[in-house]
Formats: C-alpha cells, structure tokens, sequence
C-alpha cells in the first residue's frame, strides 16, 4: 500500500478542520483503511482532544522529527479503531520547530506503511499551512458559507495554486438551509461561485458535533447524525466513489442545485 | 568576492534601487544578494528595492522568504520583474509589482496624459484575493476580480467579469481613464484622485463603465456609440 497525503487547510480559523480531519480519519478507518492523522498545528494542538487521545500522548511530532523517539512511538492508536492512528503536535514548541523538508520527510517514511495520512493544517498562510501543505499529493480547503471564511479560502486557493499544489477540493462546512433561505447566510452557489473549485462535501450545521467533539468522540460515530453521514460520504468520495449529496432541506430543489454544482470545474 | 558582485548589478532608480541577477542556481544568487547587503548595510538600509530574477522560476516560499530576510536588513522588496510567466503570478500574488515604470527621455517633459491606445498588461484568469497587480499601462482581466484582489493601473481597467475588488485607474494622476466590467461591483473604485464605494447591492447584472465627469465619479450601464 502506498498512502495518500491529504491536507485539510482553510486560511480562517474555527471553520472546522480539525473536525474535519478526525471524522474523516474515522470514517475511512471504519472502511478497513489504514489512517494516520497528523497534527501539524504545532504549540496549539487540539486534534489529540478531538480524537480523545490526550491522555495518551506521551511523544509527538516534534519529538520524532528531532529524533528523540522513532516514528512508531509516537503515533497513538485510536481505542476503538486499531486501523487509525495519530501523531499528535508538540504543545510546547511553536511552528517554526518543523520545516516543510521535515513534514515531507516523515510523510515519506509512513506512505508504505498506511493507505491514508490526513495531516491537520493550522489555521493562517504562513509556516504552519506551509508545513502543512508541503507533502500533500492533494489538498482540502474547508470553509464556512460566510463571508470573510470564504475570502481567506480564496486567498489559501489561489496561494496552492501558485504553490504548484494543483486545484483544492471543497468541503463547505456549517451549512444552516433555515438561515439560507432567509438570506441571512451565504448559500453553496454563492461559496462555489467565487472559489470555483470542486466540491467534495456539504456539512450541515449540527449542535451534536460540539457534543462530539467535547466527549472525544468524532461524529462520524454517530449513524444518526446529518453532519456525521456527511463526513462519512465525504470519506467515500476520497476513495473515488460516486456519492449523491444529501438532502440538506426538505424538498427536492435543493438536492437538484447540488446535482448540477458537483459537475461543476 | 568577484564573482559574487558580478552574480549581482546594482543600478540606481528614481525612487529606489533595482537589483540585476545573472543566470545562476536560485540558493547562490540568493546568498550573493544578502551577502551585499550584508556588506554594505548602511547604503542599503530602508531602501526600496526591484528585483530582476530573469528567468528564474520562483515558488511562493522562495520569495516570502527572500522577502523577509531582506526585511529583517531594512530592505522593503516592491517589485519583482522576471521573464518567468510563473514567478510574475507568484508575484503578484504575493502584492509585488511586476513592472517598473522607467519614464522614456520624451515623456519626461510631455506626460502622457491620454492611454487610449497602446498594448494592455492582459491576464486571462481569475484574480484571487490577495492578488495584486501594479501596471503603467491599461489593464485587461478576462476573469473575475475577487474581493481582496487590487489592480493598480496608469491606464484603464477592464474586466471581463466580475469586478469585486478594489481598483484604481489612472493611478498616475489620468482622470480620463476609465473602469469597464461586466458585472461593476468594486470594494473600491478609483479613478486619478477620485475615491467611490459600491452603494449596496442593487443587483444590476449588465456591463457598466465608470468615468470621472464633472470632477466626479460615474458609473452607468454600458451603451455603445
């Protein structure tokens, strides 16, 4: 097996890559593929809290870069999926302990061993996103359908594309259809308009991720979840299946929008 | 020594200092150039600097970088012109200018004051945010300017899309320059010393051009002849 390298960035903050990166790394995991996670957001960690892992943390990325531990130990196998695993940040060091050399580097050294490596961008353009984004063979930028998530994501599209990363794939995240059809939030036209990427998922706005994400427990858990089924066909996507996009409303209008927004380049 | 000043030309410029680089390995034209510096710190400190890199080829990381070290010397980088397609965009996206307006002897003491013929800088791509383009000439965009891209221009704009950003024509002092765009719906327009703000959406989706009449700025829906 030889592992794909994704990358979850998004420019703004709090739009949901964290949450993003350990549903997915759950529900792929969940498939019987082998997944690492890895949180590249160095000195601010929260992916080890998100995956309820923090008690078990005992070396990180810094440590194995820097050759205090080999690679093995310090990734963290998840207590409920022995197939996903997760190399937690150092919370006491700062972005510039890692060099995007390094993260390539380490990448490299677990592509055999594993199908996936999602790797946790923190949030900004500058080392960190550039670590982040420095082994990816492919890029997922997140957003929220609001105006200043998607102009940072925007900036983020246009600095990978100049990166030579190649076009992201977009994941619109906190989708509220109440407030859309009232005009109070942006719809996922509006957000495809102006980034003009390819869409890979729509999440609903869902208050049992915060639940989730509070009791270490990634929604993708949860069968009854909207957010968590989003994450999962997300997951599906990645693996190249052909998923419908849920019916985020009630009526068929929507779910026909969609269909035409997913050929969309 | 030597060789390294040859790796590196120095020239003077109105308003700052342009630096020629040969053709060599980026690390060791980079390493001559912060080495000059180096050397001669007080000549160097708070200028304003353009870069020839030729035909290098530069990522992001590589001109962020080079940015901030000749920051951190009190060196501010504002242009870099290159014969690279590549490194221009990655410029450009970085808010660096691409061309250096040198006034030819004859334009000195007749500024030009009319830019209605003459070749456009035209980009056939969307600008992203973050995106900046600095231009003496006229400015052609077939794509949209996305809030958070600026397009600076000498001569006039025209977008062949939607306008969201912020431009400014006639940035040299040219107030019959104009703005066109498909869709006119700037953060910002400027024209010469005038200064307008989109009124909120009033959803007119037709070609509009922007002009300064009567010393103030107008925009109305594009009607030929």
């Amino acid at each position: 097996m030889s592992a794909q390298v994704v990358t979850v960035t998004s420019g703004k903050g709090g739009v949901g890559k964290t949450t993003a990166v350990a549903s997915i790394g759950v529900a792929l995991a969940a498939e019987g593929q082998k997944v690492v996670c890895i949180d590249a957001d160095i000195g601010l960690r929260n992916l080890d809290v998100v995956m309820g892992l923090e008690n078990r943390i005992v070396y990180d990325l810094v440590d194995a870069i820097e050759g205090r531990c080999r690679l093995k130990q310090a990734m963290i196998r998840d207590k409920r999926l022995p197939e996903l695993y997760l190399i937690p940040a150092a919370q006491t060091r700062d972005k510039s302990a890692v060099s995007p050399t390094d993260m390539t580097r380490l990448c490299d050294e677990l592509r055999a061993e594993c199908d996936w490596i999602l790797v946790d961008s923190p949030a900004g353009i500058e080392r960190g996103f550039r670590n982040a984004i420095a082994p990816a063979d492919r890029v997922i930028v997140i957003t929220n359908p609001e105006v200043s998530a998607v102009r940072d994501a925007d900036r983020v599209v246009g600095l990978l594309e100049a990166e030579g990363k190649g076009a992201p794939s977009l994941i619109i995240n906190r989708l509220n259809p109440r407030m859309i059809k009232h005009y109070d939030m942006l719809s996922a036209e509006d957000v495809l308009d102006l980034l003009a990427i390819r869409l890979i998922g729509i999440v609903p706005e869902d208050e049992s991720v915060i639940i989730a994400t509070n009791r270490g427990s990634p929604i993708s858990f949860e069968s009854k979840s909207k957010a968590g089924q989003a994450f999962r066909n997300i997951a599906r996507r990645l693996k190249g299946e052909e998923v419908p996009f849920m019916d985020l409303e009630n009526h068929g209008g929507l779910l026909d929008r969609l269909t035409r927004l997913t050929g969309r380049r | 020594m030597s060789e390294k000043s040859s790796l590196v030309q120095i020239k003077g410029l109105r308003d700052g200092l342009l630096v020629s680089l040969s053709d060599a390995g980026w690390d060791v034209l980079r390493a001559a150039l912060i080495a000059q510096i180096d050397e001669r710190q007080a000549f160097f400190q708070g200028a304003r600097l353009a870069l020839d890199v030729g035909k290098q080829v530069l990522r992001v990381d590589e001109l962020v970088d080079l940015r901030d070290k000749l920051s951190e010397r009190g060196v501010s980088l504002w242009a870099v012109i290159s014969a690279s397609s590549t490194t221009e965009k990655t410029a450009q996206l970085l808010g660096l200018a691409t061309r250096i307006s040198k006034p030819r002897p004859q334009e000195v003491n007749h500024p030009v004051s009319e830019l209605d013929e003459g070749a456009a800088l035209f980009l056939h791509r969307t600008l992203r945010s973050g995106t900046r383009i600095e231009y003496p000439g006229n400015v052609v965009v077939v794509g949209d300017v996305n809030p958070g891209a600026e397009i600076v221009a000498g001569g006039s704009i025209l977008v062949w899309g939607r306008l969201r950003g912020v431009v400014h024509a006639g940035a040299q002092g040219n107030p019959s320059s104009v703005v066109c765009a498909l869709e006119l719906a700037p953060a910002q327009l400027r024209i010469a010393d005038e200064v307008a703000v989109t009124p909120y959406q009033n959803n007119i989706s037709q070609p509009e051009i922007a002009y300064i009449k009567g010393g103030r700025l107008l925009a109305e829906p594009w009607q030929s002849g």
